[in-house]
């Protein structure tokens, strides 16, 4: 309903805070409007495109298809969450340049997301596994080949004990 | 993966893969996207969208709507009839158009009423309290019945639903068939799709001094044509500013797509506050000004019996939708490739534009040119398998030669230059053919059914305007510029930024193009250059990207304004080296006098002289370092007056072949890609990595278009697929991996021989796609004659082939 309101807390790359929002505000517009996380971006509003895909407590979520109260209590991690300084990229987003796996940007965030879960929760998968894996964000740019390499070169940079933790 | 794309060793930067300058803004989210601007005390609005195909406007009931809290204000069609024009128009005058309907709504989603509000939330509560009557009328769905007898007409002005009919005829068609030993014929349907980019079309709109408007909008190129805009919203062009946003992908969806501009800029000035309008994906995909191409084909084409095509007779009507806002240049694509890369002379080419109640169509990658490369490999692979001949075999038998370019086609558009043969040969190793051939005769015995389809195709690049209009015996504005422009500037300190003239990027690669151009000239670090977007009233003229020109046209743009900023350097250095500037050279972003390396300028030091001691200039040298060019495109000429010869419109063509290797289940009609290969020629490579990332993206949307996508209308008009849940985009799943080479035949017209290469991709699948289909399933005698190409379709193909 229109007007009514909550008060949340919850941690957004992590740092804890607490808002009053309108209980229909969705997370996503949460993220956006409230917050300036412009890395969270809105393709369809129907949960398919999965672009404004964002990590709740490490798991992938569409935040389009939540409502801000829903994440009340969680831990959310937003592109901006790896790395927001140009001149020290997020090894997950260094490899998406190298690999030129991204054209216009949109899907974007939302692959460098997918892809941080798949390395830490998902091991060695194959590239016909990883296709698979990331089938539920669309990128209407790449063709997917580059995104595929970039998830594998991305997955090399984690394990080489020089660039992981971060 | 095996890339294998030659480096070009004469340049420094050309030709190498280096990373994109575009890259970080949009790893770590701050794209800044036309959703990402917020204006201090901004609007946002809603738009309430026709559930009928065509209808009569009744009474409109806003009352309610304006009680909901945080709206604003409501408008609909009669305030825009009332306060503005008629939007930008190239087709028919008497097909107009308000971005809110007036009086008739022609198509399901058209847009009706605005809301504008505190926030979209409160915008759309605002859209579910109005009340709208419509008078539904009698829809056109089918577009031959539309231009046929007794059909309901949608625009009364206009008369009937036939926009446009024209017929042209190159050669000696009637004897060409008449001689012929095989003719081959077909009916054929290319589907409608779309480039429907992730990031739609979007506006915000604010009335700033003295009576101007600014909008930030990522969907206006033509930056030459924006006055247009500024008309139907009755502002002088001087008061009308646009600054370029990037956008999420345009793919043809956003080329001059103004709509969403003009509502915005509407509401701004009526509600005297900053107004942002931007689709959600319904918008977008009910109303987007860019539905593809919907073409019905009765095709015939002639050969000898030793496989030489020698007549093509063409019959198309194109479903238009509701409005025809960018006129049949979607055809005169068509026409600059409509040979293919074959030595064909003789054609015919009809066209009927008919207007039916959908969404109006307009440009998708390829613009039109994807569809006639289909239609044509089509009709030779069919005349092959007649003629009991392979598809390279074909092929090869028709090449236009390498040693015949620059080579004149029927049309009258030029070749610049090509190697076919080179092309197939590369593709036809990279699959290694036999090996596939082989496997296919093995898996045959197993009761398995892989098809290979090879076919090699056109890509245009560098449209002239003149394609819009030749159409036209008399037409009212025979336009023959399409520049793009640049500045070049070293900065006080000695540091470059490169200012274009045009829409800001769409998800190609503009400024790592443009920075690696300028480090080639000057011998500086591409990453160092900082490149930026003019707005509208401080930009020289631009085109901006579509039918693969950007490239090609920034190239020239940059060379021409370095040129003019070496001079001036020269001339500077000379003075202070007191050494003649024809001994000067620039390396590594030093001047110096050639052969005497000490005697020499940083560019630093040059711009400090530049800006700060105007009393150390050579006399008759202003203050600065700044220059620009406006490059027009090099090679075009008018058409002739009975339109026998179309001129030059299309000139630098690129060619490409695929080679796609699909099985499909017999049992389900399900395919899966086993091998794909594709080499494109796109003249000298700037940046193999960005080119091949075009190739591969471009296929994964002609697999949609073949295989996935369709804007379905049902037979009331009634629009079936306003979602991604029934709007199939192919998912990393449906994609395959690429097998990518290149070969490089330089354009020579242009900078550095750069070819457009932004479409190939699209340009070429669905042929190959079709083909392998075909061929896997030819026991059955399968024919794929429509896109999308669906299971039910194979299934029922089988099926026939069976029984006879």
């Amino acid at each position: 309903m229109a007007g009514d309101m909550r008060s949340i807390t919850l941690t957004i790359n992590g740092r804890q805070l607490s808002r009053d929002v309108e209980t229909r505000l969705t997370l996503a517009d949460f993220l956006r409007d409230h917050l300036d996380l412009t890395g969270v971006h809105l393709g369809c509003e129907h949960g398919v495109c999965g672009c404004c895909t964002v990590l709740l407590d490490g798991r992938s979520v569409r935040s389009c298809l939540m409502f801000a109260v829903q994440a009340d209590g969680h831990e959310i991690e937003t592109v901006e969450g790896l790395s927001t300084d140009i001149d020290k990229l997020h090894p997950i987003q260094e490899a998406f340049s190298e690999e030129h796996a991204l054209q216009c940007g949109f899907c974007t965030p939302a692959m460098i997301l997918r892809t941080k879960e798949l390395i830490t929760n998902d091991g060695e998968l194959s590239r016909e596994e990883i296709r698979e894996q990331l089938s539920g964000i669309l990128c209407r740019c790449t063709g997917y080949q580059n995104i595929v390499n970039a998830v594998v070169s991305a997955r090399e940079k984690m394990h080489d004990p020089q660039v992981a933790g971060r | 993966m095996a890339t294998s794309i030659e480096e070009k060793p004469d340049f420094k930067w050309i030709g190498k893969s280096i990373r994109r300058v575009e890259d970080p803004r949009y790893l770590v989210g701050r794209g800044g996207y036309i959703g990402d601007i917020k204006l201090p005390g901004m609007l946002y609005t809603a738009v309430l969208r026709s559930p009928f195909a065509h209808a009569r406007i009744g009474s409109i009931d806003t009352g309610e709507a304006l009680e909901v809290p945080g709206v604003v204000a409501v408008f609909t069609g009669q305030d825009c009839k009332e306060k503005m024009n008629p939007c930008a128009n190239f087709g028919p005058p008497t097909i107009t158009q308000y971005p809110l309907a007036v009086d008739k709504v022609r198509y399901c989603g058209e847009a009706v009423v605005a809301v504008v509000a505190e926030s979209r939330y409160a915008a759309e509560d605002g859209v579910e309290a109005v009340e709208v009557d419509f008078e539904p009328l009698d829809p056109v769905v089918d577009p031959i019945a539309a231009i046929g007898p007794g059909a309901p007409v949608l625009h009364e002005e206009h008369g009937n639903n036939l926009a446009y009919e024209r017929i042209f005829e190159f050669g000696e068609v009637d004897d060409a068939f008449r001689e012929a030993d095989v003719v081959v014929e077909d009916k054929l349907h290319w589907g409608r799709s779309s480039g429907m980019p992730l990031d739609t079309c979007g506006a915000v709109a604010r009335p700033a001094l003295n009576g101007s408007l600014e909008v930030y909008c990522n969907s206006l190129n033509f930056n030459f044509f924006i006055w247009l805009v500024a008309a139907a919203l009755k502002l002088p062009s001087n008061k009308f500013t646009v600054i370029p946003v990037p956008a999420g992908g345009s793919f043809g969806s956003k080329f001059f797509a103004h709509k969403v501009p003009t509502l915005a800029g509407f509401l701004a000035l009526q509600t005297g506050r900053p107004v942002a309008y931007i689709e959600d994906r319904l918008d977008h995909i009910t109303n987007s000004d860019h539905h593809g191409s919907d073409r019905y084909y009765d095709v015939r084409m002639g050969l000898k019996s030793d496989g030489t095509i020698t007549a093509l007779d063409v019959d198309v009507v194109d479903d238009y939708g509701a409005y025809l806002q960018f006129g049949v240049g979607t055809h005169g694509n068509s026409l600059s490739q409509a040979v293919g890369p074959y030595r064909l002379k003789n054609l015919r080419y009809r066209l009927r534009a008919a207007l039916t109640n959908k969404c109006q169509q307009g440009a998708y990658r390829g613009f039109g040119s994807e569809v006639q490369n289909w239609v044509l490999e089509r009709m030779v692979d069919k005349a092959a398998r007649q003629l009991g001949m392979g598809p390279e075999e074909i092929r090869r038998h028709n090449f236009i030669q390498p040693d015949e370019f620059p080579y004149k086609i029927p049309t009258g558009n030029i070749y610049d230059s090509g190697n076919y043969p080179a092309v197939l040969q590369r593709a036809i190793e990279m699959l290694d053919l036999d090996k596939w051939r082989t496997e296919q005769e093995r898996a045959r015995k197993e009761g398995r059914h892989i098809g290979i389809g090879v076919v090699t195709t056109q890509e245009r690049s560098v449209f002239s305007s003149t394609e819009f209009w030749f159409w036209f015996d008399k037409p009212a504005f025979p336009l023959t510029s399409s520049p793009e422009s640049v500045t070049l500037t070293i900065d006080p300190t000695g540091e470059f930024q490169v200012q274009m003239h045009s829409q800001a990027m769409w998800g190609n690669s503009p400024e790592t193009v443009a920075a690696m151009l300028v480090a080639e000239e000057f011998g500086v670090d591409p990453y160092k250059v900082n490149v930026s977007y003019a707005d509208s009233a401080h930009s020289l003229p631009g085109t901006g990207p579509g039918g693969s020109r950007f490239t090609v046209m920034i190239a020239g743009a940059v060379r021409g304004a370095s040129k003019r900023l070496r001079a001036k350097l020269f001339k500077i250095a000379a003075h202070e080296l007191e050494a003649s500037e024809d001994d000067l050279e620039i390396v590594e972003g030093v001047v110096r006098v050639k052969g005497v390396p000490d005697k020499s300028r940083s560019l630093a030091e040059l711009a400090s002289t530049a800006y700060f001691f105007a009393l150390n200039l050579p006399e008759g040298v202003e203050s600065g370092l700044e220059e620009s060019c406006t490059y027009d495109h090099p090679y075009t000429t008018l058409p002739s007056d009975d339109r026998k010869d179309l001129g030059v419109f299309y000139p630098f063509m690129g060619h490409a072949c695929h080679i796609a290797v699909i099985e499909i289940d017999a049992e389900t009609g399900t395919h899966k890609f086993l091998d794909y290969v594709a080499v494109h020629d796109a003249g000298t490579v700037v940046n193999p990595k960005t080119l091949a990332g075009h190739v591969t993206g471009g296929a994964a949307q002609g697999i949609g278009s073949a295989m996935y996508e369709e804007l379905v209308y049902d037979e009331d008009g009634q629009f079936k697929c306003s979602t991604f849940m029934d709007y199939l985009i192919p998912t990393a799943m449906e994609v395959p991996e690429f097998k990518l080479g290149h070969v490089e035949t330089p354009s020579p017209y242009t900078e550095f021989g750069i070819k457009g290469g932004g479409e190939g991709g699209r340009m070429v699948a669905p042929a190959a796609i079709s083909a392998a289909i075909d061929d896997a399933l030819s026991d059955y005698g399968v024919r794929i004659t429509q896109l999308p190409i669906k299971p039910s379709e194979i299934l029922r193909q089988i099926e026939t082939g069976t029984q006879s």
